[in-house]
């Protein structure tokens, strides 16, 4: 009986001492990568200038010699960029202003390569030239700046409310005591609402649809969480309505390679153009449900 | 980190920790007397020489029995409101409970009753009692000691079944522990605690049936 269990354990600190050293491992193996890339980009620098430009400021010209942009868009987000899994197509605004610039800068809105990205991979993608911007449900923020450059606001993402036509809740001023709020536990959502409504009654579930379903229950009067997520519930059931405009500031950017300051205003020009035509408020119409604000 | 205990969770967030432990004790409370009350009439339903009556036990007690307690709360929280009654979670959660225990409550009760030998009961109203009476002086006092370890057992998953009430918004000491969780990020502490919280309500009941078992037994020997 014993002896098992001392082989057992003698085991189970082999296991740990692997798992360990494993760890430390895959730790030290990114800095490493980083070191090489970065040497090598030096080594290219120095041995032809003329890369070195391309590489620096030539985006723009890199799109036009492959003759097709590379765009790292979502693949599981809602009304932004999501793969249909029945067509294998990933539809959605994100995507479609990816497709307008393709056909800004090559004439053609089919010559546009998608590339999946999460909010964690984007980043080393773009700098690491794999994808030539980033449309992707990126909010702008300082911190952020100092890794890219971002365009002018293409989404005023924040939180905001959803509520039943015709609520006599109208905005954060109307949350007022007695008034159940709906969201989700542990979101950021929750705790800006209790700041900014602190007379209500925060009600937290399990997940979105969840909350939705509690709300059309009767269960709540308002449910709170980003305006992009509330979009969507409105699309799927127009009985119910975002009120009040967004309380907190998100603002979606398009991320480009910090530095090139010519592809960016590229980028910035045809975000003018859309809106000035209107083709950027039949976009936003036809994917969130509604005319922008 | 997350794998760290850190006690000082409990008295950083005591005032959730207490506001959750009261409403699962209330919810217990109300629950546990809502269901032996409804418990009782259903099993005196099912063992009941009127036809009509038994058959609504056993559909009552055969439909609720077997179903998701999710699915009972879920009626009462999502359900009612679209027929015009709206329950806040507390309420909703502690009727699905009540509901639901009752359902094994009425079993506990009425396998308890059919336990005792049909001898006894024909001897009974032989001697001239009345059937009320052959219940209350010879049936059912012999049947409680089968029937109260079996109640008692119901009870301690009753207070452990009232964590639903997190699914809905009951307010209860797991729906505490979700969002205490979600602003320290510390699990294994969060939830340790919350089940020493659940252990000083479920131990002594469970000590309770260890020794209705024990005394039941030796006073039959």
């Amino acid at each position: 009986m014993k002896k098992p269990l001392r082989w057992s354990v003698g085991f189970i600190l082999l296991a740990m001492c692997l798992v360990f050293t494993a760890c430390g491992g895959s730790k030290n193996e990114p800095t490493a990568a980083t070191g090489g890339g970065s040497t090598d980009t030096t080594a290219s620098g120095n041995k032809d200038d003329g890369g070195d430009t391309s590489a620096k400021g030539g985006t723009l010209e890199a799109i036009k010699a492959r003759g097709k942009l590379i765009a790292g868009v979502k693949y599981d987000t809602k009304l932004f960029g999501l793969k249909d899994p029945t067509s294998g197509n990933v539809e959605g605004f994100d995507i479609d202003i990816a497709k307008a610039l393709a056909k800004k800068i090559l004439g053609d809105e089919t010559k546009v390569e998608l590339k999946e990205v999460t909010s964690k991979t984007r980043i080393p993608l773009l700098q690491n030239g794999d994808i030539d911007l980033i449309v992707a449900t990126m909010t702008i923020t300082e911190e952020r700046k100092q890794q890219v450059d971002f365009s002018d606001v293409y989404f005023k993402a924040g939180q905001s409310l959803l509520v039943k036509k015709g609520s006599n809740i109208q905005g954060l001023a109307d949350l007022k005591k007695g008034v159940k709020v709906l969201t989700v536990k542990g979101s950021t959502s929750a705790k800006n609402i209790r700041e900014k409504a602190p007379d209500a009654t925060v009600l937290e579930f399990e997940n979105y649809q969840d909350a939705f379903t509690a709300l059309k229950a009767g269960q709540g009067e308002a449910l709170t969480t980003d305006n992009a997520i509330l979009l969507g519930m409105q699309k799927q059931d127009p009985n119910y309505v975002l009120v009040g405009g967004t309380f907190t500031d998100e603002p979606y950017g398009i991320a480009i390679k910090k530095g090139d300051a010519e592809f960016v205003k590229t980028v910035n020009d045809l975000l003018k153009e859309m809106k000035d035509s209107g083709e950027y408020d039949k976009l936003y119409e036809q994917w969130m449900g509604v005319k922008p604000e | 980190m997350p794998g760290k205990f850190d006690i000082h969770v409990l008295f950083n967030h005591w005032d959730r920790f207490a506001e959750g432990f009261i409403h699962t004790i209330e919810a217990s409370v109300l629950a546990l007397i809502g269901s032996f009350v409804l418990g009782v009439i259903i099993a005196v339903m099912r063992i009941s020489p009127v036809r009509a009556l038994n058959v609504i036990g056993t559909v009552y007690v055969e439909f609720i029995r077997n179903i998701p307690l999710l699915l009972v709360v879920f009626f009462f929280f999502l359900g009612l409101p679209s027929l015009g009654l709206p329950l806040d979670g507390f309420t909703s959660g502690t009727l699905g409970l009540t509901v639901y225990t009752a359902s094994f409550i009425a079993e506990a009760i009425r396998a308890g009753i059919q336990s005792v030998p049909t001898g006894q009961t024909e001897a009974a109203r032989a001697t001239g009692l009345s059937y009320i009476q052959t219940m209350l002086h010879i049936v059912l006092p012999q049947a409680i000691k089968i029937v109260l370890p079996a109640i008692g057992n119901q009870f301690i998953n009753l207070v452990k079944n009232s964590s639903i009430l997190a699914v809905v918004t009951g307010l209860d000491l797991m729906y505490y522990a979700d969002l205490i969780n979600s602003d320290t990020f510390l699990p294994l502490t969060v939830y340790t605690i919350v089940a020493v919280f659940y252990l000083v309500l479920t131990l002594p009941l469970s000590f309770a049936v260890h020794y209705m078992e024990r005394r039941f037994r030796s006073a039959d020997r």
